[in-house]
């Protein structure tokens, strides 16, 4: 099916608009009848397993997955409504039991979803060496759909008339997903059964969000020439955008104009950080922690930095490790979270005061990166000031916010609010600029999903449209003709195939990139992006590049399948092909090899990969 | 979450006081939402799974104590509750007790939030002045001190009360054993 079928089939039968957040660590549902417009989006509680035989409706669902073993449960233990014996749990009850089995428990499986460097749809998590030959790993992308899957059951259950298949879904990703992550989230939405799909970026929901929750008086907080930063700091992943307030005709419209990049850093690391730094004072004389009094210890630093980042009338906070047996009294280990380490470890460590000119530490090259790429540098403050750098418009030291949206569970807290305000009014000061407006969001747990509901919503004709295209510009890599030199690789040219801005159903023609492929014959490209070269159109050649102007993305590729025309010799007619880009309904860039003279009426083509497989 | 947080003390207590009205009050347990609101018991069932589906696993009821027993089992579970009243807590120093106390409220609390919605039934300040009026609901109210002649009674609230608006139970697995508070562990 073509995505353009599945964006017609949502308007003929879409009754509501459903909008999931598939979050590194915690995913949300939130609904929307599109036909009544006095109903507001509504929070969807999840069904889950909670413990063994016990299933309970919560807000989030927990992105984690279980491998039960074979004879650990009692039958009937992990009954679901709609599935009896589950071989992959996923939910509040995967989590807090995974803590114990940790061997089979999958988790984070959002970041190794737009990890490049790992085979994703092959069976890699939980991630790391075992020896049991019976535990049946996971893909990244199966993670990903169980979790869909998971929802789409609960949804479909409840609403057996109108199921989640037939409704129009809103799935949110990081405005920092490249192409081959957003194809893979894609992917999997359509293995879990969702047909009518449309991707929207995370920051862009959280102020979707914020527009529904103000009805119209945002127009009394926001006028044109405003500049919104989305400051959106998950538990896995910290994501920027800048939309702007422009006039549209008479009216207001936002366009998002910057996207940063993607960022594994937020607010787990803040609660690890923590939990490290209190190990050896809970340990004290005793054992070393295990896996499980370590998994606590996080809760527990998360909580203790919760509750002195919301009072700041709180000196100290206890952190409790309870014992694992039934004498509470016995071997409960304790330690103390002071205020002063607290901000020295999270609001210094994460937020540090810089100057808008900072950059951000790079990991050492040729370091061995096993496992997860986190960021080298844990200083948010330092990715923003690179991010606003970057972005600046001519004449700008760097680009100057008029306005500032938070989201995401860490930045519920104040005074991590007021340090990043602080420190960006101090540059925005000091550039002579007007301090920064707060605008003040909800819920910011749900939020992402609630925006993306309300999005659905104003895509049937109800509110405003952010619009903004691609937030970055795609480039393939062609060699420059050139004598050959042994032992010298001819220099790559950069030449743009889908530029910056490039909006949601258009297509563009790569003129002068022909190829003479035979079928069979596969098409290769290296591949690469750019968060800033905004003016480049399509075909515009670079012959050389500074570091940090393009990144490199993995190979593309794309294996000529069909009929071979051959005559009546048995000589095969090579296929002419040209290069096509262009950005599906479903929001996802799409780079085909078309074939410029057409058998009949068909022009045939070939979707070039963003994720290709390694063959083995 | 409300925005009348009651006190830390106060929300042990009513903790603790639901956990026991609902253990050894069986038919409170099984209608405590209704009794409290004062609708139909069979509205209780209402978060019950719909007979709609087909692949329906879960009972359509349960006995009163089950209910009993699933709450029991999850304060065990969030907030080692079970654990905490089975300790002989003599000699146990203050601030270790302080420190259990914690990790009980926080599950506690996670637990009474997430299946009660609690609300105050009087809406003023404790300590301010309070009139009842003829035809009050004395399930509701109670009048203590001196109690003498015929409503209007002026005097002053000494606490707001409460009442669970909703409640909204866990489904249990046909199979599940409710008496089970919390499995023994087994590390491998």
């Amino acid at each position: 099916m073509s995505a353009a079928d599945t964006a017609a089939g949502a308007t003929r039968m879409a009754q509501y608009v459903v909008g999931i957040d598939l979050g590194t660590s915690n995913c949300a549902v939130a609904v929307a009848p599109i036909g009544d417009a006095k109903l507001p989006v509504a929070i969807f509680a999840i069904p889950q397993v909670v413990d063994a035989g016990v299933i309970e409706a919560k807000r989030l669902l927990p992105s984690f997955l279980y491998i039960p073993a074979d004879a650990e449960f009692a039958e009937g233990a992990l009954t679901l409504p709609w599935d009896s014996a589950p071989k992959l749990l996923a939910g509040a009850f995967a989590r807090d039991h995974g803590a114990k089995v940790p061997d089979r428990q999958v988790s984070s499986s959002k970041s190794w979803l737009c990890h490049p460097g790992v085979d994703r749809r092959g069976p890699i998590l939980p991630w790391g060496k075992t020896d049991d030959p019976t535990l049946r790993k996971v893909s990244p992308l199966e993670t990903a759909a169980r979790l869909l899957m998971h929802i789409r059951k609960a949804f479909d259950r409840e609403h057996p008339d109108t199921p989640i298949g037939e409704q129009q879904v809103v799935l949110t990703v990081p405005a920092s997903f490249d192409p081959a992550a957003r194809d893979l989230t894609a992917e999997a939405a359509k293995a879990a059964g969702l047909k009518n799909l449309v991707l929207l970026e995370e920051p862009q929901a959280a102020l979707y969000a914020w527009l529904d929750s103000k009805g119209d008086a945002w127009r009394k907080e926001l006028s044109v020439g405003d500049r919104v930063l989305v400051v959106d700091v998950g538990g896995g992943t910290t994501d920027f955008s800048l939309i702007e307030v422009a006039a549209d005709g008479d009216q207001l419209g936002l366009r998002r104009v910057a996207v940063g990049d993607h960022i594994l850093l937020g607010g787990d690391n803040m609660d690890y950080a923590l939990a490290y730094a209190l190990k050896k004072e809970v340990q004290g004389d005793g054992d070393e922690l295990d896996a499980w009094q370590m998994h606590v210890l996080v809760q527990s630093a998360r909580v203790a930095k919760e509750a002195l980042l919301s009072s700041e009338k709180l000196e100290r906070h206890s952190v409790i490790v309870p014992s694992r047996g039934s004498r509470l009294f016995k071997k409960t280990l304790k330690a103390e979270l002071s205020r002063e380490r607290l901000t020295q470890m999270v609001i210094d460590g994460f937020f540090p005061d810089c100057a808008p000119s900072a950059v951000p530490a790079q990991r050492r090259a040729g370091l061995a990166q096993v496992g997860l790429p986190y960021a080298a540098d844990p200083g948010i403050t330092r990715h923003l000031a690179h991010f606003l750098t970057r972005n600046a418009r001519p004449g700008e030291a760097f680009a100057m916010p008029t306005a500032i949206l938070f989201n995401g569970g860490v930045l519920q807290s104040k005074a991590i609010e007021d340090r990043v305000v602080a420190i960006l009014n101090g540059w925005l000061t000091n550039a002579g600029a007007e301090k920064l407006k707060v605008l003040l969001g909800a819920e910011l747990d749900v939020a992402v999903a609630r925006g993306a509901a309300a999005y659905g919503l104003v895509r049937a004709g109800r509110g405003l449209r952010i619009r903004g295209g691609i937030a970055r510009s795609y480039y393939i890599g062609v060699e420059q003709p050139m004598p050959a030199v042994p032992g010298y690789e001819p220099p790559v040219s950069a030449v743009c195939i889908a530029p910056f801005g490039m909006e949601e159903g258009t297509e563009l023609h790569l003129e002068g990139a022909t190829f003479g492929l035979s079928v069979g014959d596969s098409a290769r490209f290296r591949f690469f992006s750019s968060a800033t070269r905004r003016a480049d159109t399509i075909g515009v050649e670079l012959a050389s590049w500074k570091p940090d102007e393009l990144e490199e993305l993995p190979t593309i590729e794309t294996t000529l399948e069909g009929d071979v025309a051959t005559s009546s010799v048995g000589w095969q007619a090579p296929v002419e092909v040209g290069l096509f880009s262009s950005v599906t309904p479903l929001g996802t860039l799409l780079l085909e090899c078309v074939e410029l003279k057409p058998i009949g009426d068909e022009h045939r083509r070939w979707k070039l990969e963003f994720d290709v497989r390694e063959k083995a | 979450m409300s925005a009348e947080s009651p006190g830390f003390f106060s929300r042990i207590g009513i903790a603790f006081s639901l956990f026991f009205k609902v253990l050894f009050d069986a038919v409170f347990a099984g209608r405590a939402a209704a009794q409290l609101t004062g609708a139909p018991a069979p509205e209780l069932q209402k978060d019950e799974p719909a007979p709609k589906a087909k692949l329906e696993a879960l009972p359509p009821a349960r006995p009163p104590e089950t209910a009993a027993l699933q709450l029991l089992s999850a304060l065990q579970r969030e907030g080692r509750f079970v654990d905490f009243v089975q300790e002989d807590v003599t000699g146990v120093s203050d601030a270790d007790l302080g420190a259990a106390a914690r990790l009980v409220h926080q599950g506690a609390r996670k637990v009474v939030g997430g299946w009660f919605t609690i609300e105050a039934i009087w809406p003023g300040d404790e300590g301010a002045a309070a009139v009842v009026q003829p035809g009050f609901d004395a399930r509701r109210i109670r009048l203590v001190g001196n109690v003498t002649g015929e409503p209007p009674f002026r005097g002053t609230l000494s606490h707001h009360g409460w009442r669970a608006s909703d409640a909204r139970l866990p489904s249990l697995s046909t199979n599940a054993d409710a008496t089970v508070l919390a499995p023994a562990e087994v590390e491998l």
